[in-house]
């Protein structure tokens, strides 16, 4: 019994992160569907949507505003018009004056570009710590008193619906509306879309758009979890959110949702049986793996080279 | 309606295309022969704005577009077929349709988040348009399925629909009838001559065929390694000695 316990205990921190993995992942899912580009910039689009998140919840603080419902519905729209300002911005800069060129040009000023928004934060912000007030506190637990317990925190059940929530309405946004259909014709042919008269710029922009929106969803939820951020706390979610990108097969949406997943629940596997310590080797392991022997991701297609 | 004036194409040391003029009336259909590798494709891709051509003029509706980016030609009027077939394949063959239609819906992201009265009634019309043109084409009944899983020359015909509800004044057709069969290829004639006299629309077309060509061009322009051979009506053209020549070899 009390093994069930805390094997559903991992599964359920699992679920947590990987949720919250899985929203960053559709940022590089969707532009590598689009322009068939990894955007390397975008674990600092979600760090600064955690800082700008913190800043709002410490300006509001500062009014003496305390009320739950309004402090995480101002921190979370400050963060994603933040978050999807800098996203626009990356692809302006970084992206579009360079798209067409060789691969490897693009990618570099992407490279730039995170290193310049990183230090930018270790600048206006200081490369210190900073704490994170948690805000939802609480939670379910389960099992007997003297034994072990199974917890769910309500922070847990936030961020585990918010996740839900955001990608329900993206799948929807993408399969039934206008943009959402125009997304999916520029990511199977640019220039055939181009031609019908798609403002292709204005579509790849948006892709970046809501990448950026979600990532900062993610900011808000995963610095709240964490209790603490500072100006690096982007460059390993992005490499994990990456890596789940890879795993679910890039470029594929539902692809990031499960690459997400499993990338959380096997991190707090290793977690709970083996060492906090190799949860990083055991998800870039993963990552290593998947691209030896599926490198096209577990729904991804594979790819026809495009002519 | 569109005049090319002594069109020249270089490719470094090949000049592929040499001095070529053509034009088109309204509501006319014209068609480009010659041998393979004649540079039919290569004045195609200067018209519709695919290469910059290195020398010449080109002009349509009394502009010179001679060099404009493709999409901005296609956004004048002036829209294309590939040889091959380049369908969204992985979507649906009515939301072809609509996808085509996405500028004439100019709509921002808000309004269809809320989706406003205003945003159902264009949605409904591209809708409408869709349905008419799927009608028209033979595919109503495949409105849902994937366009990659039609077969050749439905997917053929779902792409002049894809063109025509741009509502486009010049459709220029890169071999539309390559890959079908005779009876595909009649049903194909039938609906390029209907897109002339029903929808008031000017042809520019490519093709080997030359049952369809001689049977709906109004005009027939001849090109041979590159340069014009001969221009004149499909009966003229039947009876050139250059063009059965430059055809058959010389006896």
């Amino acid at each position: 019994m009390q093994d069930l316990l805390y094997f559903v205990q991992q599964l359920i921190n699992g679920l947590t992160i990987g949720s919250a993995y899985a929203l960053i992942a559709i940022g590089y899912t969707m532009v590598y569907g689009i322009i068939g580009m990894i955007n390397f910039a975008h674990g600092e689009v979600y760090m600064i949507g955690a800082y700008t998140a913190l800043i709002a919840i410490t300006g509001l603080a500062a009014f003496g505003i305390a009320w739950l419902p309004l402090v995480l519905l101002v921190a979370l729209v400050c963060a994603v018009i933040v978050s999807s300002a800098m996203g626009w911005a990356v692809e302006r800069v970084a992206y579009r004056p360079v798209r067409g060129r060789h691969r490897l040009i693009p990618l570099i000023s992407a490279i730039g570009m995170s290193i310049f928004l990183q230090n930018y934060v270790h600048l206006a912000q200081g490369s210190r710590n900073m704490g994170f007030p948690l805000l939802i506190e609480g939670g379910f637990r389960f099992g007997a008193a003297d034994s072990f317990q199974t917890s769910i925190s309500y922070m847990q059940i936030t961020i585990f619906i918010t996740t839900l929530v955001c990608m329900t309405a993206l799948s929807l946004f993408i399969s039934r509306s206008r943009t959402g259909r125009a997304c999916r014709a520029v990511s199977q042919d640019l220039g055939m879309s181009n031609l019908l008269g798609i403002d292709t710029n204005k579509i790849i922009a948006a892709t970046f758009v809501i990448g950026a929106a979600l990532a900062a969803v993610a900011g808000l939820l995963l610095g709240m979890y964490y209790g603490s951020i500072d100006p690096l706390f982007g460059f390993i979610a992005g490499l994990k959110a990456f890596t789940a990108a890879v795993l679910g097969g890039i470029g594929s949406i539902p692809g990031a949702m499960l690459g997400g997943i499993i990338l959380g629940i096997s991190e707090s596997m290793t977690s709970g049986y083996l060492s906090g310590e190799y949860k990083d080797v055991v998800s870039f392991g993963l990552l290593i793996l998947i691209l030896l022997f599926k490198p096209t991701g577990l729904l991804g297609k594979p790819e026809v080279e495009k002519i | 309606m569109l005049e090319v004036r002594n069109l020249s194409m270089r490719f470094g040391g090949l000049l592929a295309v040499d001095q070529v003029s053509l034009n088109v009336q309204e509501h006319e259909i014209v068609s480009i022969i010659g041998p393979n590798g004649a540079g039919k494709t290569t004045v195609f891709n200067c018209m519709s704005g695919f290469y910059a051509p290195t020398g010449g003029e080109i002009l349509f509706q009394g502009r010179e577009i001679q060099g404009t980016p493709d999409y901005k030609i296609s956004r004048l009027g002036l829209v294309r077929t590939f040889q091959h077939v380049r369908l969204f394949n992985k979507m649906t063959v009515v939301e072809n349709l609509l996808v085509a239609q996405h500028r004439h819906l100019n709509t921002n992201l808000l309004s269809g988040l809320i989706k406003t009265p205003n945003y159902r009634e264009r949605e409904q019309k591209s809708l409408d348009r869709a349905a008419y043109w799927l009608d028209r084409v033979g595919l109503l009944e495949l409105a849902n399925r994937e366009a990659g899983n039609l077969a050749y020359g439905q997917q053929r015909r779902l792409e002049i629909a894809r063109c025509m509800v741009t509502e486009p004044q010049l459709l220029m057709l890169d071999e539309p009838a390559a890959g079908l069969n005779p009876a595909e290829t009649r049903e194909l004639n039938q609906l390029i001559i209907s897109l002339k006299e029903d929808y008031r629309v000017s042809v520019v077309l490519i093709e080997h065929d030359m049952s369809l060509v001689m049977e709906i061009s109004d005009r027939i322009n001849v090109i041979n390694q590159g340069k014009p051979l001969a221009s004149g009506t499909p009966d003229e053209i039947r009876h050139n000695d250059d063009v059965i020549k430059a055809y058959l070899g010389e006896a």
